[in-house]
């Protein structure tokens, strides 16, 4: 092993039906450094680390950790933690109906009696020596996700672990919180502890990581210090090639995304629904994208929910080509061409265990009605359509979709509005926790189904990305509409300004 | 030659399909009972012309019977296969609801008399309103499960406890007796057709079965909404309703179910009629290697499993297993199949096919290009 290594893969393997998930790829983590596995949706990053935990079984190549000789044998989550590899993964899997203190000791007490009380105040010690807003006997369901990410790692961080992996921590938390979570992480580097970070964002591996690993199409592409890859360079590795700048694309679309004038698409007056959102206006016009924005929790996805019928509405109205028309559940606005991409992909999107074929289709099945089921032939035709359309990258059409990548299963999310040929379509975070390559591809087809004549309502956390897609951005605060910003109002400091507030 | 590689290749592709299908656990389940069979004594498998209780010349064997008695357990798998996908749970109150089917039916025979001399109301009336009942027993199930929010297991064991009381109530203790021929037709035989009647019916409702399954999104709907009723509600699909007809529809199984049953003896007992019926439906599902947590499911299964575990009862019988220790032995062959259903033995069992067939393709090669050529010559 190297000087100073923690933990050595040699060799890696790893096949799933259909796909060569890792191919020979090397890993090298050492003590006290942040070191980001970087690549794009489907480059391996996932499944090494499943690897690293004992989640799958690798197929060939070692791992060695220090302070052992012999490569160690990880065959299950169980194994991984008791040779120090602690892991918080991307999706929470903590217990949502158990309490925080319970979720941080689940599995970890030793015999078969349990002082509760003194595990409770052991958690509350780790949550206010980490800062974490949560009591130890809260139930975790009743936390933010934020918050339960963080009781994630807090739960890791605890196991006096030497190896921390972090699969994209970071893709639920706010600005403020990231840089509590990289406090914490400076702190356990000085330490000693190594830390395998995952995330998609950029600026968050230059803040703090000291090293980079590439991977690509499950092969190692190399590693890097940070010093020495500048950002275009980490990101052309990642794509595989060069790739000009992120931010072609706004100017390719600019001056093009004429907005028409006529009558809105569809126009809300106080709107209002039980989520906890303060009564709000809203229009879209044909053509037109437009944006929620705000700090997590400001109350962006529950406008749209409202708009779509996800939440139960209270009270406002709705027009739409200047009718008004009554939503009270999804299916009212999928009849009226609304079309709705959730934010957890997992828990409101995908349906995990069905084909990707089916996933597809459903929403256009639901319009169609009950007694109209799409015949196999013309189900399998719309899948392929879409699947080549979108490149989704499935190994067939009676894959589950939850075998698929993320960007992938987002992919398939969309083929299924796109099928039902809505007339305005909201998305809700539709790239997060997924790849570059995925993220601008997205962002392009929202440019183009405007250019179409559709309209889009685009929300994402990252500011840039929202930037280079809306026309109009609309600012919330606190679960309150603040501000609306348009033409050359659209900038970076001005967005932060007014979602900030108090001028 | 390119064709008949083409057909071995297609062969060892249905082979591993069928392996990988759920249902070759059921299909070996009954290969399995068989063979058994076959070795032990090949007459099971005789099937002779008998005379049935009027005299007419009907079918007789263990395969027929085998078949007429999986009649009632059939058609309650299929409906108990929707419950499960759609609601992740089961119905466990159909023994009792088919009490409440079958006295229905009588009560309306015989109206107000608890032996007429003719019957008081049409079969097809009595039918009728038997269906009727049911499924509003089966909508109250699944209004508990679906609007409620319970979990199927107890809201239907509201039922399972008071279901045969109520079958008793509702034909004030008595045990009606209908003395109608053509009311035997349907639990029997009808003259001059050899083969019993639950046969045709078990049939019939598998055929409507796959309709509505071909015909409707029935289906896929409540296997989306059993797998994630969140993603099905903003998909526009309504998942309370999608339960609730589930439930209904697995109520009319009960309907015909019971129907059969009181049509068999032309009387019913409310304490034993389908006793325990619940749980071998319910293992149908399981044996069928259907999920009992709900989604994705076989119906094709679920029915060849309700037929093994018939199968398996009339072995049993054959052997002169006495009845009261007929569960016990039932049980042991049941955990064997559960066990080798469990996906982790499966995939084990599939690993060990995999090296099999490895071995077998590399010894092949030696042989392989000599009978190539004979079969070009």
């Amino acid at each position: 092993m190297q000087e100073g290594a923690v933990l050595e893969m040699r060799g890696i393997c790893k096949h799933f039906p259909g796909v060569k998930a890792l191919q020979d790829v090397d890993f090298t983590l050492r003590e006290g450094e942040i070191h980001a596995l970087m690549g794009e949706n489907g480059a391996g990053k996932s499944t090494l680390i499943k690897v690293l935990t004992g989640v799958y079984p690798k197929d060939g190549g070692q791992i060695y950790i220090a302070g052992k000789d012999a490569p160690v044998k990880i065959s299950s989550p169980q194994d991984a933690q008791n040779i120090g590899i602690s892991t918080v993964y991307q999706e929470i899997t903590l217990c949502a109906n158990l309490t925080v203190a319970e979720n941080m000791f689940i599995g970890r007490t030793k015999g078969a009696f349990t002082k509760w009380k003194d595990i409770n105040e052991r958690a509350g010690r780790i949550l206010e020596s980490l800062q974490i807003p949560a009591s130890p006997t809260q139930q975790l369901a009743s936390c933010s996700i934020a918050v339960q990410q963080m009781v994630a790692i807090a739960r890791a961080v605890d196991m006096e672990c030497k190896i921390l992996i972090l699969d994209e921590p970071t893709s639920s938390l706010d600005e403020q919180e990231v840089a509590k979570l990289f406090k914490l992480m400076r702190d356990l580097k000085a330490k000693g502890v190594g830390i395998l970070f995952v995330t998609h964002f950029l600026d968050q591996v230059y803040e703090v990581c000291d090293r980079i690993t590439v991977l690509r199409d499950g092969k190692l592409v190399g590693e890097y210090a940070i010093e020495n890859l500048p950002r275009v360079q980490l990101v052309s590795k990642m794509l595989g090639k060069e790739l000009d700048d992120l931010s072609e694309i706004k100017k390719e679309g600019e001056g093009e995304t004429v907005v028409s004038d006529g009558a809105p698409v569809l126009q809300a007056s106080k709107l209002v629904s039980d989520a906890g959102i303060k009564p709000f206006d809203f229009a879209i016009r044909k053509g037109e994208v437009n944006g929620f924005t705000g700090l997590l929790g400001s109350g962006r996805s529950e406008c749209v929910r409202a708009i779509f019928g996800a939440d139960k509405v209270l009270g406002g109205q709705v027009m739409m080509d200047g009718e008004k028309v009554r939503i009270t559940k999804p299916r009212d606005a999928m009849k009226h061409g609304i079309g709705y991409l959730p934010e957890d992909r997992k828990q409101d999107g995908i349906v995990g265990d069905l084909s990707v074929r089916d996933n597809i289709i459903l929403a256009m099945q639901v319009m169609q009605g009950p007694m109209k089921p799409a015949s196999r032939a013309q189900a399998e035709k719309f899948a392929d359509e879409y699947i080549a359309l979108l490149d989704i990258k499935t190994a067939s059409t009676e894959t589950p979709i939850k075998q698929l990548s993320g960007g992938n299963q987002q992919k398939v999310i969309l083929a299924r509005w796109l099928l039902t040929d809505p007339v305005y379509l909201i998305l809700d975070e539709p790239t997060r926790g997924i790849d570059i390559g995925t993220k601008i591809e997205i962002q392009k087809l929202a440019l183009k189904l405007a250019e179409e004549g559709k309209s889009v309502t685009f929300i994402s956390s990252e500011i840039d990305e929202m930037l280079r897609t809306c026309s109009r951005l609309i600012v919330m605060r606190d679960r309150k509409v603040v501000g609306e910003l348009t033409g050359e109002d659209l900038t970076q400091n001005k967005i932060m300004a007014t979602i900030a507030g108090g001028e | 030659m390119s064709t008949s590689n083409k057909t071995a290749a297609k062969k060892g592709g249905v082979i591993s399909g069928l392996l990988h299908n759920q249902i070759c656990i059921p299909l070996a389940a009954l290969l399995a009972l068989v063979i058994f069979n076959l070795v032990m004594d090949p007459s099971f498998f005789e099937i002779k012309m008998g005379y049935s209780s009027a005299g007419d010349p009907v079918l007789s064997g263990y395969l027929i019977t085998i078949l007429d008695n999986a009649s009632e357990l059939v058609i309650l798998a299929i409906g108990m296969t929707l419950v499960t996908a759609a609601s992740g749970g089961q119905d466990i109150s159909v023994g009792a609801t088919i009490a409440i089917a079958g006295s229905v039916v009588l009560r309306v025979l015989c109206g107000t008399e608890s032996r007429p001399d003719e019957l008081q109301a049409p079969i097809f009336v009595a039918f009728l309103i038997c269906c009727l009942v049911a499924m509003l027993f089966g909508a109250f199930n699944g209004v508990l499960v679906s609007y409620f929010n319970i979990q199927p297991m107890v809201a239907t064991l509201i039922l399972f406890t008071a279901g045969r009381s109520i079958a008793a109530w509702i034909n004030n203790n008595e045990l009606p007796i209908i003395d109608d021929a053509v009311f035997g037709y349907f639990g029997n035989f009808i003259p001059g057709i050899p083969i019993p009647t639950p046969i045709f019916i078990a049939v019939a409702c598998m055929i409507l079965i796959a309709l509505t399954l071909k015909f409707t999104t029935l289906g896929l709907y409540s296997q989306a909404v059993g797998i994630n009723p969140h993603s099905s509600r903003l998909n526009g699909i309504d998942p309370a309703k999608v339960k609730l007809i589930t439930y209904i529809i697995l109520g009319l199984c009960v309907a015909v179910a019971g129907f059969i049953k009181v049509s068999r003896f032309s009387t019913i007992n409310y304490s034993v009629v389908a006793k325990d019926i619940e749980m071998d439906a319910i293992l149908a599902v399981a044996l069928g290697g259907n999920a009992l947590s709900g989604g994705k499911f076989n119906m094709g299964a679920s029915i060849l499993g309700a037929y093994v575990i018939q199968f398996l009862t009339t072995t049993l019988y054959k052997f002169n297993v006495v009845s009261s220790a007929l569960p016990a032995y039932k049980a042991v062959v049941v955990i064997i199949l559960v066990v080798l259903s469990a996906p982790v033995v499966r995939q084990k069992l599939n690993e060990i096919f995999k090296k099999f067939n490895e071995r077998k393709t590399a010894e092949k090669p030696t042989d392989g290009p000599n009978k190539g050529a004979k079969e070009a010559a």
